[in-house]
């Protein structure tokens, strides 16, 4: 089984890399972008075969080490 | 006094930081980031600067679960004294010892440079030997510096007298070299036992080397 763990700044935590990458596409005259967030992704190969099982354990790793919450929201996303 | 400073795969401040303190006549002991426990002698423990586990993740975030950093979180939490410097900033910060949380720089940009500071509390064994307004030169190197907290979180600090260092210019206005919340370049936690800060004191503990003013710093925790 496998999870796609999905983590990015808070909405109304400044994201330099988004205000970066949005300046650089409106520079190079992609002028329809509104906002650009910069997350990460992290894909988690498990050992677990049972979808619940396996969301709430990579959602107690996200809130341990994955993500930090003062700052981060992040989502997961099991895939068989 | 028996000063502690760590070693994490990563460190590279650990010398410099030994260096420093026994220009000031500390005993130093380095410590491996496996040791479970710390030396039973120590006064201070310090978090020296670096890229601790290549700061994979997020800066600190590995760091934060080694067995050594479970000690020094007992330590703290007895009211021990724990200095972090840079990396060990992020590393406070990730241990949740301090409030707050480090984003990477406005500019996106690695910062090296000699950059201003105002002290902005003196009471604490930290920055005691300074004074609230006086200016000091420290070398400042990071690309993670830009300190975060929310709003509430933020008042409080300023309403506890937790804000010790700000970035500003060689005339004292504010300056701010990596976008962090109200200038912040050091905190201390509300026991006044655990601060961390950004620049770098045991860079400026010479003249020849551009600034001696590290020194009266790491000298209030000596005293």
């Amino acid at each position: 089984m496998k999870a796609i763990v999905n983590v990015y700044l808070k909405e109304g935590v400044l994201d330099p890399q988004g205000k970066a990458v949005h300046h650089a596409l409106d520079s190079l005259g992609f002028n329809g972008v509104k906002d650009v967030r910069v997350g990460k992704q992290i894909v988690l190969e498990l050992e677990a075969n049972d979808k619940e099982t396996a969301k709430t354990e990579v959602q107690k790793m996200c809130e341990t080490l994955l993500a930090n919450t003062v700052i981060e929201d992040y989502n997961v996303e099991i895939v068989s | 006094m028996n000063v502690t400073v760590l070693q994490f795969p990563g460190t590279n401040c650990e010398f410099d930081t030994q260096y420093a303190f026994k220009r000031l006549n500390q005993n130093v002991t380095i410590l491996w980031h496996e040791e479970t426990a710390l030396p039973e002698n120590t006064d201070l423990v310090v978090v020296p600067g670096g890229f601790s586990y290549g700061d994979y993740l997020r800066s600190g975030a590995i760091a934060r679960f080694s067995p050594v950093m479970q000690a020094v979180k007992a330590f703290a939490e007895k009211g021990g004294y724990v200095l972090g410097i840079c990396n060990g900033f992020q590393i406070l910060l990730e241990s949740h010892l301090l409030p707050g949380a480090m984003k990477r720089n406005e500019n996106l940009h690695f910062v090296s440079k000699h950059h201003w500071l105002k002290v902005e509390n003196r009471d604490n064994r930290f920055l005691s030997k300074c004074e609230v307004g006086e200016l000091l030169n420290i070398p400042i190197a990071h690309a993670e510096g830009n300190y975060f907290i929310e709003e509430e979180g933020l008042k409080a600090l300023w309403d506890n007298g937790q804000v010790l260092l700000t970035y500003c210019d060689s005339a004292g206005n504010p300056a701010n070299p990596n976008g962090s919340v109200d200038n912040i370049a050091g905190i201390c936690n509300k026991g006044r036992n655990v601060f961390g800060l950004m620049p770098h004191p045991e860079r400026a503990m010479e003249e020849i080397l551009g600034s001696a003013d590290g020194v009266k710093m790491l000298e209030g925790l000596c005293s």
